[in-house]
C-alpha cells in the first residue's frame, strides 16, 4: 500500500504545525522522517493514522481516503506513538490479545500470532508481567509488537527505538529494514545515523514545511557541491601559505585549522575544486604537500543547515 | 457491536484487576444493607413488606457511587496517552465511548442484581409487591444509566480524574436535586422545563408505578447527549496541540 499525502496543513488556533505538506511513499519503502522537535513530524504522523484530521488537504492510504475511510486506513496502518503509551495495568499476553482482538484478527489465529509477536519482539521473559512493572525498552518492545500484531501492510514507526540499548536498537533497525522490504514505512527519528542506516529515503521537515527528500547519497551530494579540502603543508611559513591559498582561483574561503602545525581547512566555490589547484602550487613553489582529504558533509551538517534558522 | 464488547470487556477485566469493582460491590452492599435493614427507616420500622427503604437508599448511593466509576474512564486515556493509542486502532470514537458506557452500566446491574436475596428476604416475611419492586429496579436501571452517561461526559472534558468526580457530581446534582428545587420558584413554562429536566421527577413517576414512554424516552435522552457530548470533547483534540 502506498501513502500520498496531498498537500496537507493543520492548524492549532493560530499555529501552523503542518503546512502545506505533500509526499509519496512506495510500498517496499522506508522513509525516514527527520526534523527538530516540534517542526510537525508527530502531527504529520497523527494525520496519517487518522488520530488528527487535516485543516486541509487530503491523505490516501492505498487507495483509501483518510476522509472517506479512516476505518480502513487504521484496520492497515501498525502505529507506534511518540510517547508509546500502553494500558499499564494490563500483563504484556492480555494486552496483545486485545490488540488482536480489537484488530479482527479471527480467534483461532490469534494464540500463534501474539506467540509470533512474543519471539519476534523479545518479550518471551517478561511475557506475563503487567506493563507497568516492565523497564522502558521492554514496553517499546510491547509498543512494537501491538503494531506489528495484525500484519499491517503500512507501519508507522514515531521514534522506534528511543529507550533500547544499542544491541535492541540493532535488532530492532534489522527487523524495520525486514518488514520494509514488502511494507511501507515511515519512521521518525531524532538519531541521524539510525535514519541514514535504515531509510531508503529522508524526508527533513522544519517549521511544518518539508525542506529536503531524497536518498541520503542524493542529500549529501546537494551538500558536497562545496568541496571542502584539509590540506597540511609542510617547509613553508604558515601566513605565506595562507595568502597563496587565498588567491587560488576557485578558492571561497579558508581557514587555519591548527596554530602549531601548518594545518587549513580550504572552502572552494560551488561547483569546482582546487584539489589540482593546490598541487600545483606546491610543486611551483616547492612545498612540501603532507596532506589533502577531502572532508566528507555529514547529515548533521546537512540538517543543521537546514533547520537553523 | 463486537468492537463495543471487546473494549467493555477489556474495561471490566481493570475494573476487577484493580479491586474497583470489589469495593465498589462491597460498599454498595453495605451501605443500601444497613439502611435497609438496620438504621433509619428501615423495613421493619416501616413494617410492610415493600423494598422502599432500599430503593431510597440505592436513590443516593448510586448517584455517588458512579461517578467514581467513571472518573477515571476518558480522563485517564487522555492523561495517559492511550486515547491515541486506540483511536489509531479500527475503533471510532462512538464505540470508544459506548464499549466504556457497556462496562459500567454491567457492573451497576450486577451490583443491583446482588441486592435481590433483599427482594427475595422481605417477599418471604410478607406479601410484596412484585410490579412496583421490578419498576423500582428498572427506574434504579435507568437512573444508573443517565449518571454513566454525565459521568462519562465529565471524564472526556478533563484529564485529571478528581476534576472528573467533582464535575460529574455537579452536574449530576442538578438533575438529582436541584432542577426540582429550583422549579418551584419558577411558576409556567420555565417551572414545567425545570421539572421535566429534573431526574427526580421521571424516576418517582416510575417507581411510582405509572410507566409513561415520556419518561423513557427522557432518560434515554440524557443518556444519548451526554455521550455525544464526550465524543464531540474527545475530538477536541484536533483544535488544541
Amino acid at each position: 500500500m502506498d501513502i500520498i499525502v496531498d498537500n496537507i496543513s493543520k492548524h492549532f488556533g493560530t499555529q501552523k504545525a503542518v503546512d502545506q505538506v505533500s509526499f509519496q511513499v512506495k510500498t517496499g519503502e522506508i522513509l525516514g522522517f527527520l526534523g527538530p522537535n516540534g517542526a510537525g513530524k508527530s502531527t504529520t504522523m497523527r494525520a496519517i493514522t487518522c488520530y488528527l484530521t487535516p485543516t486541509s488537504g487530503d491523505i490516501r492510504v492505498g487507495g483509501y481516503s483518510i476522509h472517506e475511510n479512516p476505518e480502513e486506513i487504521k484496520q492497515n496502518i501498525g502505529y507506534l506513538p511518540e510517547s508509546n503509551p500502553l494500558y499499564q495495568d494490563m500483563p504484556v499476553l492480555d494486552y496483545l490479545r486485545f490488540v488482536a482482538e480489537i484488530h479482527k484478527i479471527p480467534k483461532e489465529k490469534i494464540p500463534g500470532r501474539i506467540r509470533e509477536m512474543v519471539r519476534t519482539c523479545g518479550l518471551e521473559a517478561e511475557k506475563h508481567k503487567k506493563i507497568a512493572e516492565l523497564s522502558k525498552g521492554y514496553k517499546q518492545r510491547v509498543g512494537l509488537a501491538q503494531a506489528l500484531i495484525h500484519d499491517p501492510q503500512v507501519l508507522v514507526l514515531d521514534e522506534p527505538t528511543s529507550g533500547l540499548d544499542p544491541n535492541q536498537i540493532i535488532e530492532i533497525r534489522e527487523l524495520i529494514r525486514e518488514i520494509g522490504r514488502e511494507k511501507t514505512v515511515i519512521l521518525s527519528s531524532h538519531i541521524l545515523a539510525e535514519v541514514e542506516a535504515t531509510c531508503d529515503r529522508i524526508l527533513i521537515i522544519n517549521d511544518g514545511k518539508i525542506v529536503a527528500d531524497g536518498t541520503s547519497s542524493d542529500l549529501r551530494k546537494k551538500a558536497q557541491n562545496k568541496e571542502i579540502l584539509k590540506i597540511t603543508i609542510e617547509d613553508a611559513d604558515k601566513n605565506d601559505i595562507f595568502k597563496a591559498l587565498q588567491s587560488l582561483q576557485n578558492t571561497q574561503m579558508v581557514d587555519i585549522l591548527s596554530q602549531s602545525g601548518n594545518s587549513f581547512e580550504l572552502q572552494s566555490k560551488p561547483g569546482t575544486s582546487s584539489r589540482r589547484d593546490v598541487f600545483r602550487l606546491c610543486v611551483d613553489r616547492d612545498w612540501m604537500l603532507t596532506e589533502m582529504t577531502p572532508t566528507e558533509t555529514k547529515l548533521e551538517d546537512i540538517f543543521r543547515e537546514l533547520t537553523m534558522n | 457491536m463486537t468492537t463495543i464488547w471487546i473494549l467493555a470487556k477489556r474495561e471490566l477485566k481493570s475494573f476487577f484487576d484493580s479491586l474497583l469493582a470489589y469495593i465498589t460491590i462491597i460498599a454498595f452492599l453495605v451501605f443500601t444493607g444497613l439502611f435497609t435493614w438496620i438504621i433509619g427507616r428501615t423495613v421493619f420500622l416501616m413494617s410492610e413488606a415493600s423494598m422502599q427503604s432500599f430503593f431510597g437508599v440505592a436513590y443516593w448511593a448510586l448517584f455517588f457511587f458512579i461517578p467514581a466509576l467513571t472518573m477515571k474512564l476518558i480522563a485517564e486515556e487522555h492523561s495517559s496517552g492511550t486515547l491515541e493509542l486506540i483511536l489509531t486502532k479500527p475503533i471510532s470514537e462512538r464505540q470508544l465511548v459506548l464499549g466504556k458506557f457497556l462496562a459500567v452500566f454491567i457492573l451497576i446491574a450486577l451490583s443491583l442484581m446482588l441486592t435481590l436475596p433483599y427482594y427475595i428476604t422481605i417477599a418471604s416475611i410478607g406479601p410484596i409487591d412484585h410490579g412496583a419492586t421490578t419498576l423500582g429496579y428498572l427506574g434504579l436501571l435507568l437512573m444508573s444509566a443517565a449518571y454513566i452517561g454525565i459521568g462519562i461526559f465529565a471524564s472526556s472534558l478533563t484529564s485529571n480524574q478528581i476534576v472528573s468526580f467533582l464535575l460529574a457530581l455537579f452536574i449530576g446534582i442538578f438533575f438529582h436535586l436541584l432542577f426540582e428545587l429550583i422549579a418551584r420558584y419558577f411558576p409556567g413554562a420555565i417551572g414545567n422545563t425545570l421539572s421535566y429536566l429534573s431526574l427526580s421527577t421521571h424516576y418517582e413517576s416510575i417507581t411510582r408505578g405509572v410507566v409513561d414512554s415520556r419518561d423513557i424516552i427522557y432518560f434515554l435522552a440524557v443518556v444519548f447527549l451526554s455521550l455525544f457530548g464526550a465524543q464531540m470533547a474527545i475530538s477536541r483534540r484536533n483544535y488544541t496541540n
